[in-house]
């Protein structure tokens, strides 16, 4: 397969890889799962890849990431991570529960149980179809399946195993939970994984998804994570996307809030040839909120893609949302939010700001805000910016002595400080500075302490 | 300690400056008055290094050294300091890591070791007094929501961290009330030694009731038209600037 394959060719390759391969798909997974994947490949058939221009596509070339040639693993490899020498991850001095995944794949070897908080129950999914399929049957795909997303409808069709994370009523969780997903392997690879997460009533949890590749072949990762936070919930997802240059990956969440509930999203994106974020939220019920945060620093010939929606449902909830990007060299990137206030959906607060810096003059970002708002008594604002260093502001601190080179430094992490400052577990958000700050600086940024060999 | 030489400075092709001679002496306060648009805030500029002047002739030393050839962050390291007329508000950064940076970097010039946080926080303690500022103002960004006054007192407390040999005030008058401009004057007088100068920018001659100045010179039509002791300055605040586009026959 050469590089000019057409998103049509790529679309019904993968269709027949699917035609061909039900019965490993299916096998071993009950009828929970396993009952969405005709509708969505016929979704997917319908729908396609999203070509270039597509109104929700806009800015991006999907066929960057499809247009390559992938091998597929409808078994877990039969590896294992060594953790006393891979696994020192862990965000620097970040105290966690960490869990692993591998090109998908919850490894049993991986994860050990007496490590995690007894309360909660953390699975793979495969294992949570059937021990706890009566959450599964009353969650699963009932976000992801409302989407016209083609890479969701993929994603529901082919997902054989992914995270379970079950927090029940109640239970506040004082250590974040670290997931560190792994893609690794001898050949190309297109991993689709599957996420569920139940976050109980009046529970409290932080969960860290940190996104890895291990060996330099290209991988697509095509990942989706479907979040139910019930009434009077505080659920935190922080998401570091570190993969290396020429892979892709494609990360869905959907997430509804009930009642009362509080969640903040914030992804911070470093390195991977292609990323494309879709941050879903349902305010379902009323009071509550979502703070949704990204941050990217890139460079080379990287594209970063952040497009969120936010469904004001009902009244009286509230969203804030602020995305910054930093850009060098070649690199490109996009933001698109849309926000959907419905029209009983008075009171609503909602706050949305991206701003942009690009550090050269190849360097392109593209910005689109979308605000639907259909009910009259409510405060909405948006703001968006593309722009470059302040001279003015360079030149302040030149004059008080400080070199160029550090005082652009200094100007730049002043910009993306406000993303960084509105995370809500301290240690980790210096560890988040640390990163950035090593980023903008040209440095190794790869988390220290880490399995730093994800080049 | 400062000689400069038929200093010729343009922007976007527009001639300001049209060859500008000065000497400064170690310990001498010099005063440059002039009308808007003679080019006062274009010689501090191109004395401090911003490059959206070009210099198209002349030659300017500081202590023997050619300033123009110099990166803005040297000249200051060097010992130039310019007190900005409109000084810059940079969100994100904290005035006390601002100073820490900008210490430690002259240090490190000098070929000192970075400063103890002990040592820096009381430098910031004791500087602060000199301009009677504010102790939350330094907990915040750089300038972000200061007041004029508290802007220009910010100027002159950067000025008190680092020590500057040469130090120029771009119109840290303008827009002062007359209590502010005593704080801010008081604070220049305290900071003079025998060995450091001064060139203070005004259009008015009120701030020379406060910083006493050696030599007073007007600067007309990007030249220096006239110099004198500080009695010029009276002079001038009595008779306007049409008496001088008279003496220079325009």
């Amino acid at each position: 397969m050469s590089n000019t394959i057409d998103s049509n060719t790529m679309k019904y390759k993968l269709i027949n890889l699917y035609q061909q391969n039900k019965d490993a798909i299916n096998d071993g997974l009950p009828e929970n799962l396993n009952k969405f994947r005709n509708t969505a490949i016929g979704k997917f058939d319908m729908l396609g890849i999203p070509s270039k221009g597509d109104e929700s596509h806009k800015y991006t070339d999907m066929m960057k990431a499809f247009g390559k040639t992938y091998g597929y693993s409808f078994k877990p490899s039969t590896s294992s991570i060594d953790k006393q020498t891979v696994f020192q991850c862990s965000v620097p001095d970040l105290d966690t529960d960490t869990i692993t995944l591998e090109n998908g794949w919850y490894h049993e070897s991986n994860n050990s149980k007496t490590a995690l908080h007894k309360n909660i129950v953390v699975m793979s999914m495969r294992e949570a179809a059937q021990k706890h399929s009566n959450l599964v049957e009353k969650y699963y795909n009932t976000l992801a399946g409302e989407s016209d997303r083609a890479t969701t409808a993929l994603n529901t069709a082919f997902a054989q195993d992914g995270m379970f994370m079950y927090i029940p009523d109640g239970v506040v969780l004082e250590k974040p939970i670290q997931i560190i997903n792994i893609l690794k392997g001898q050949n190309p690879l297109l991993v689709n994984q599957r996420n569920l997460v139940i976050a109980g009533k009046n529970s409290q949890a932080k969960i860290l998804f940190c996104d890895h590749t291990l060996s330099h072949h290209n991988f697509l990762a095509n990942y989706v994570t479907e979040v139910f936070v019930e009434e009077d919930a505080v659920f935190d997802c922080y998401n570091i996307q570190n993969q290396h240059n020429s892979s892709s990956q494609i990360t869905s969440l959907y997430v509804k809030q009930m009642k009362n509930s509080n969640t903040l999203i914030n992804t911070l994106t470093l390195h991977g040839g292609f990323v494309r974020n879709n941050i879903n939220i349902t305010l379902a019920e009323e009071y509550s909120e979502a703070n949704v945060y990204g941050l990217s620093v890139v460079d080379g010939n990287q594209h970063v893609d952040n497009s969120t929606f936010i469904d004001h449902a009902v009244p009286n909830c509230q969203s804030n949302e602020l995305y910054k990007n930093v850009l060098d060299d070649d690199a490109t990137g996009a933001f698109s939010g849309r926000i959907l206030v419905r029209p009983n959906a008075q009171k609503t607060l909602a706050f949305q700001s991206n701003k942009n810096i690009c550090l050269t003059n190849t360097a392109r970002f593209y910005t689109k805000p979308q605000l639907e708002i259909y009910a009259d008594d409510v405060k909405c604002s948006h703001g968006a910016t593309v722009g470059q260093i302040d001279e003015e502001a360079l030149f302040y601190l030149q004059s008080r002595g400080i070199g160029g080179r550090e005082a652009r430094m200094m100007l730049m992490y002043a910009f993306v400080y406000e993303v960084i400052g509105h995370i809500r577990v301290p240690v980790l958000a210096e560890s988040y500075g640390e990163m950035v700050e090593k980023r903008l600086r040209g440095e190794v940024s790869r988390c220290d302490n880490c399995f730093v060999h994800c080049s | 300690m400062l000689t400069i030489k038929n200093l010729q400075a343009s922007i976007d092709g527009k001639e300001i400056l049209r060859g500008i001679n000065l000497e400064v002496k170690p310990g001498e306060v010099h005063a440059i008055m002039g009308p808007n648009g003679s080019g006062k805030s274009t010689l501090s500029s191109v004395l401090a290094g911003n490059d959206r002047f070009e210099v198209t002739k002349g030659e300017v030393f500081f202590n023997n050294k050619e300033l123009l050839e110099m990166a803005p962050e040297d000249r200051a390291r060097e010992g130039i300091f310019l007190s900005f007329q409109y000084p810059i508000e940079i969100p994100g950064v904290s005035m006390v890591n601002f100073m820490k940076t900008a210490v430690n970097e002259h240090r490190k010039y000098q070929g000192l070791d970075p400063m103890s946080a002990g040592d820096f926080l009381k430098m910031l303690r004791d500087k602060k007094k000199v301009v009677e500022m504010d102790d939350r103002l330094t907990s915040r960004a750089v300038n972000e929501g200061f007041s004029g006054g508290e802007k220009k007192k910010n100027e002159i407390f950067q000025m008190a961290m680092l020590e500057p040999k040469l130090a120029i005030l771009d119109e840290t008058d303008s827009g002062l009330d007359i209590d502010a401009l005593r704080v801010v004057a008081n604070g220049v007088n305290k900071l003079k030694t025998k060995d450091n100068s001064t060139i203070v920018i005004t259009h008015y001659q009120r701030l020379l009731d406060y910083i006493v100045p050696d030599f007073v010179h007007i600067l007309y039509n990007g030249r220096i038209v006239k110099s004198g002791g500080k009695e010029l300055a009276l002079e001038l605040e009595e008779k306007g600037y049409d008496w001088i586009k008279e003496e220079v026959g325009e």
